[in-house]
């Protein structure tokens, strides 16, 4: 794919935000459409079927969340890309094992936010220092009984990876201080995220009871 | 009863100011009610005091009396009503049980003598009212001052206190639950022990209606009295959360927005927006505000602290948690210092720290990507600074290492080794 053939739509119900990253991207990326509510999305992204979206995960009428699931039942090929406000883990944890490739924050740098959503595009996961600190704080410990080993349990090499990232190293950093490819952290950083979505951890919910919902 | 004042003497406070004025009080013989030995009236604590002797020598002479033609009693009620109080001050009893048993045997004798003396309306009314007024003691004149103002707010319509509101203490329930059983077993016993309703049961019955009317009359009154008090205090704790919402928000939110329109320094306006939305996201997660007492947020305070200060984004990611100890503490100084030495030197847009707690170790990382320096740079002050945070460390029992290249950012690794407990 040549540079500026990736079709991207945008979900965000702030417009003023929209119209700020829209700017942001133009010359980049084929802006197929975008939409305020989750409805409209819906509608929008299967009539365009865009390469990836860009959603925010607070949407008034269902969230993110039930976004990619509709969304992924006609078109499964569409990929996501979380961008939102919210650091609570919770969020974050969710919306990733809805589907969604890789999760931001709005205050992600406009070359960054462009490298994220190539990335997405080509197939590899998108993990923000954020996200790397949430997903070793998720699979901390040792499971009482592991369901599954092998979904349970992250490498000691993916650790070290998601270690580097949380510190701030981008892919080409940590490659070279793990004296590996970059191709290699990005296929570590894949099964990471899969088994962040597949994994029947019980502390994947451990957020959602120890943090906020009381 | 009271046993201190068993040897009362001159020197006592209230026994010098009787002396000490003998043209007072009744027939200006120097008598008065005493206050401060009052157990019903006071009228023996006076004589005592007067007298110079012990009042339980005077209470017994009193009983000596009733025992003879009830003389005892009348002397006491007269003297009770002609003879001053002295202006003692009355002494704050805690309600005892002795004094109460006192009390209610003083009582019963005097209703046996009366019994004795014909003047009786018969056993089932007198222990009917006895239990009755039993109950009424119980739940009113134990009451506290609050409580019995409360009451009395219900009564009027008056809006509770907001705070008790309904909640009565659990003793005040217990007690009054007590009193109206016993009220209401006095009533049955005076229903099935006097004759009432088999020679008047129309009478009864007529009570008996009259009651369930006045219930039904009052009933749905107090229903929403009680619901209505109900309702006031939910609005009230609304508006109070909106008010305490609205105060937030003028002091934070809008002041900072304020603030942004009128600067046209761009790193000033970021580090602004930065700060305010660190500072709504903890108040807005409310329950997850990261308080200072753990290593995590003791670094998100720091980190929140040297952005303010130095206009620097500072990136804060953690995994795990501890409360924070000496040595804890000691690991957040050393990441306050190589924070704030990179917000000064480096020059980066940046600063990232990641904190991880471990079981065995605490691991912190504090990155730039500014210009970096080289380590063997002797003249340059930020290698004191390294060595500053350095020594720290170590004299804590931990380690640092400063990874550093000219032109490469800088990242200090601050390593501390966990106290088994």
């Amino acid at each position: 794919m040549t540079e500026g053939g990736i079709r991207l739509y945008m979900v965000d119900d702030h417009r003023l935000f929209l119209s700020g990253v829209r700017s942001e991207l133009g010359p980049e990326f084929e802006i197929v459409g975008t939409a305020g509510d989750i409805e409209a999305a819906i509608e929008g992204i299967v009539d365009t079927k865009p390469d990836v979206v860009l959603l925010d995960v607070h949407m008034p009428g269902g969230g993110g969340r039930a976004l990619i699931k509709a969304v992924n039942e006609r078109l499964p090929n569409v990929k996501f890309l979380a961008l939102s406000v919210s650091d609570a883990a919770e969020d974050v944890i969710a919306i990733i094992r809805a589907g969604a490739r890789g999760y931001i924050t709005k205050s992600i740098s406009p070359s960054d936010l462009i490298d994220a959503i190539r990335r997405v595009y080509e197939g590899d996961a998108v993990f923000s220092p954020r996200l790397a600190g949430f997903v070793l704080d998720t699979f901390a410990g040792d499971v009482p009984e592991p369901v599954d080993e092998e979904l349970d349990q992250l490498t000691p090499r993916e650790r070290e990876v998601l270690r580097l990232i949380a510190r701030g190293f981008a892919y080409k950093e940590v490659a070279k201080k793990l004296h590996i490819s970059v191709k290699t952290v990005e296929s570590h950083v894949s099964a990471v995220l899969r088994k962040l979505q597949l994994s029947s951890r019980h502390e994947l919910t451990r957020w959602a009871t120890e943090r906020r919902l009381v | 009863m009271d046993a201190d004042a068993s040897a009362p003497s001159l020197t006592h406070s209230a026994g010098l100011k009787v002396a000490s004025r003998p043209g007072a009080g009744f027939l200006g013989l120097g008598l008065f009610r005493s206050q401060r030995r009052r157990v019903l009236g006071g009228v023996a604590g006076g004589l005592a005091e007067r007298l110079g002797i012990d009042p339980v020598l005077v209470r017994i002479g009193f009983a000596l009396l009733t025992l003879s033609g009830a003389a005892g009693i009348f002397v006491y009620l007269i003297m009770w009503a002609v003879v001053p109080d002295d202006t003692g001050e009355a002494e704050v009893r805690a309600p005892s049980l002795r004094r109460a048993a006192g009390i209610g045997s003083m009582l019963f004798g005097v209703m046996i003598l009366l019994r004795e003396a014909g003047l009786w309306l018969g056993d089932t009314v007198a222990l009917s009212v006895g239990l009755l007024a039993a109950a009424a003691a119980i739940v009113w004149v134990r009451s506290d001052a609050d409580e019995r103002e409360r009451l009395r707010g219900l009564a009027g319509r008056l809006p509770a206190d907001a705070r008790g509101g309904f909640t009565a203490g659990r003793a005040s329930k217990f007690r009054i639950a007590i009193g109206a059983t016993i009220a209401v077993g006095a009533v049955a016993l005076f229903v099935l022990r006097s004759d009432a309703l088999r020679s008047a049961p129309t009478i009864v019955f007529a009570v008996l209606v009259s009651m369930l009317g006045v219930a039904l009359v009052m009933g749905p009154w107090a229903w929403r009295l009680a619901h209505q008090l109900t309702d006031e205090r939910r609005e009230r704790i609304r508006q109070e959360e909106r008010a305490e919402m609205a105060a937030h928000l003028h002091d934070s939110v809008l002041q900072t927005l304020a603030l942004i329109q009128r600067t046209d320094q761009p790193k000033e306006m970021v580090t602004l927006a930065r700060s305010q939305e660190r500072e709504l996201r903890a108040w807005l997660n409310g329950t997850s505000v990261k308080s200072g007492d753990t290593i995590a947020g003791a670094l998100e305070q720091m980190a929140a602290a040297v952005e303010l200060q130095f206009k620097m984004p500072v990136d804060v990611v953690t995994v795990g948690d501890a409360p924070l100890d000496d040595r804890l503490r000691a690991v957040i100084e050393a990441c306050r210092e190589a924070t704030i030495n990179a917000a000064k030197h480096s020059g980066a847009g940046l600063v990232s720290i990641y904190l991880e707690v471990e079981a065995a170790e605490i691991n912190a990382f504090i990155r730039d990507e500014g210009q970096g320096f080289a380590l063997d740079d002797v003249a340059s002050d930020r290698r004191g600074i390294a060595e500053s945070i350095r020594g720290r460390m170590e004299r804590s029992g931990g380690g640092a290492t400063i990874t550093a290249e000219p032109g490469d950012g800088t990242e200090v690794h601050l390593r501390m080794p966990r106290l088994r407990s």
